[in-house]
């Protein structure tokens, strides 16, 4: 190569695939219910767990998950983290918290935002509750809940986290 | 060198569009189906499991991860995944076995082609500097393929023709096929040409679905008490991924892959071939030097289902079933990948001793 040719160090070839995409059947059962505003989760039938959001099989133990059961929008905090840098294309200004959550009557926990709290006071075992977008701005979302935030009632010990029935702690 | 076994396949339907089923659901009712086959309870029961997917055909990220929620993963397995079809799978679990590090496993592909329009999606494959930029589909690339064997002399267009008739009426046999029925070659030849000079008919369907082997030690065969068949070779070459570098009217890869398989020790009874163009499955036969004695493709093939990531593996278990219901001793089964048969895979059936 002589050496008055210009490396090359990129060529740019752009790529468009255009995709019908599905969420899956399981799934799909969950949206249409958090657009109308309820949580739901499904339970293994071996193993009894209560998974949120479904994905059609226990992956404990790789069968389907068919009963649906309805869960509250009310939850514990299993572990959380405080997001001090700017994450691109996320438009919440940090600190912002983000937090492991498992809804009353689930036993396993999905991933949204806290708020409405001193960041300072959040810790595990906390109870937080929805709180949701106004109604006719709900679709098939997970962000028809704006965020969760603390409620007055006693922390749940450790052990109990993840094993609460969909009535709380003092059900 | 521990001998390998088959001891189970199942396919699902091949259906044009499963509609909302996400991978999990795919593969659920076709793992469940091949646990009762082998007698076992979940991927818990076999040492090694490994898939074969691409994220590409359903534009999901990392789809295949969420298939492992279809196995039973507590506690741990050991699992690993090619973004292949999943024959390559069963490639890296008889090398597994063979190493001493297993001795039985579970093989599953997946496929959900129908979110994407697949000839375009599969151009992907292709080299990205000078090919894929060009968005040269498969269709396309299968297209000038036959144009040069009808050229050449080497085919005529009723040959290819017979190919789908014949995949057709076998097909009949298949309940998971996609495309069937009692049709003849002027059926077919009196269809208009899609892209020269194929027509529709030529070209393999698009399906979604999924299939899943699980193969062992003969001694765990045994021990199952299941019928088996035995993969007495297996072998995969792959050709230059520029086409205009290779004879595209042979498959020389194949032929040496059958060869370094053993194919030529004994005669062959069945061929199940992976030709998603008509055309293909004639260079295939003639690669493999197969005769009249030999039965192709009784399953239909993939011209009666297309189940990306999964037929290669199919191919291998339909073999399997025609030996374990006593119509073959000796079977080849034949996988290919990348356009116009670039890469291509071929496995020896053996019939296993009666139990």
């Amino acid at each position: 190569m002589s050496e008055e040719n210009e490396v090359i160090t990129g060529i740019e070839v752009p790529i468009f695939l255009k995709y019908n995409f599905t969420a899956g059947a399981s799934p799909t059962r969950f949206l249409a219910r958090v657009k109308e505003g309820v949580l739901t989760g499904q339970r293994c039938p071996k193993c009894k767990q209560v998974y949120v959001p479904p994905r059609g099989a226990c992956a404990g133990c790789g069968v389907p998950t068919e009963e649906e059961v309805e869960l509250a929008d009310k939850g514990t905090v299993q572990s959380f983290t405080i997001v001090s840098i700017p994450i691109p294309g996320n438009p919440i200004e940090p600190p912002f918290v983000v937090a492991n959550l498992v809804p009353d009557g689930a036993n396993i926990s999905f991933i949204h935002l806290m708020s409405e709290c001193d960041n300072a006071d959040v810790h595990i075992g906390q109870r937080v509750q929805a709180v949701w977008k106004p109604e006719e701005e709900w679709d098939y979302a997970m962000d028809n809940i704006k965020y969760f935030k603390p409620i007055d009632e006693p922390d749940v010990p450790i052990e109990k986290i993840g094993k609460l029935p969909v009535t709380g702690l003092e059900g | 060198m521990k001998e390998i076994a088959i001891v189970g396949y199942q396919q699902s339907d091949c259906v044009s569009d499963a509609g909302a089923l996400n991978e999990v659901e795919l593969i659920i009712p076709v793992l469940g189906r091949i646990f009762e086959q082998v007698g076992i309870t979940n991927a818990q029961d076999v040492d090694f499991v490994c898939s074969g997917s691409c994220d590409y055909l359903q534009g999901a990220a990392f789809a295949f991860v969420l298939g492992v929620d279809a196995l039973g993963a507590v506690p741990p397995i050991k699992e690993s995944h090619v973004e292949m079809d999943a024959a390559w799978a069963l490639y890296e679990s008889i090398l597994k076995i063979r190493m001493g590090h297993a001795d039985s496993a579970l093989i599953y592909g997946f496929g959900k082609s129908s979110p994407g329009e697949l000839p375009i999606v599969l151009s992907q494959q292709l080299d990205p500097y000078y090919l894929a930029p060009q968005w040269v589909d498969t269709i396309s690339l299968a297209a000038m393929q036959a144009r040069m064997m009808l050229d050449q002399g080497l085919i005529t267009e009723r040959d290819m023709a017979e190919v789908v008739a014949r995949s057709r009426r076998n097909a009949i046999n298949n309940p998971h096929a996609q495309l069937k029925g009692d049709v003849t070659a002027d059926d077919i030849l009196a269809e208009e040409t899609y892209l020269s000079p194929l027509r529709r008919s030529d070209c393999c369907p698009v399906s979604d679905g999924a299939s899943a082997v699980v193969i062992c030690t003969v001694e765990k065969a045994k021990a199952w008490g299941k019928p088996y068949a035995v993969i007495s070779g297996i072998d995969h070459i792959i050709e230059s991924h520029n086409p205009g570098m290779r004879d595209l009217t042979d498959s020389v890869s194949t032929r040496k892959a059958a060869a370094n398989a053993g194919m030529g020790d004994g005669k062959v009874d069945v061929a199940e071939l992976y030709a998603p163009f008509s055309h293909q499955e004639l260079i295939l036969s003639r690669a493999l030097g197969l005769s009249e004695d030999t039965t192709i493709n009784p399953s239909g093939g993939v011209l009666a289902g297309n189940l990306m990531m999964a037929s290669g593996l199919s191919r291998i278990g339909e073999v399997f079933n025609r030996i374990v219901a006593g119509d073959a001793e000796r079977g080849v089964a034949h996988t290919t990948s990348g356009p116009c048969l670039q890469h291509n895979l071929v496995a020896v059936l053996d019939k296993g001793e009666v139990a």
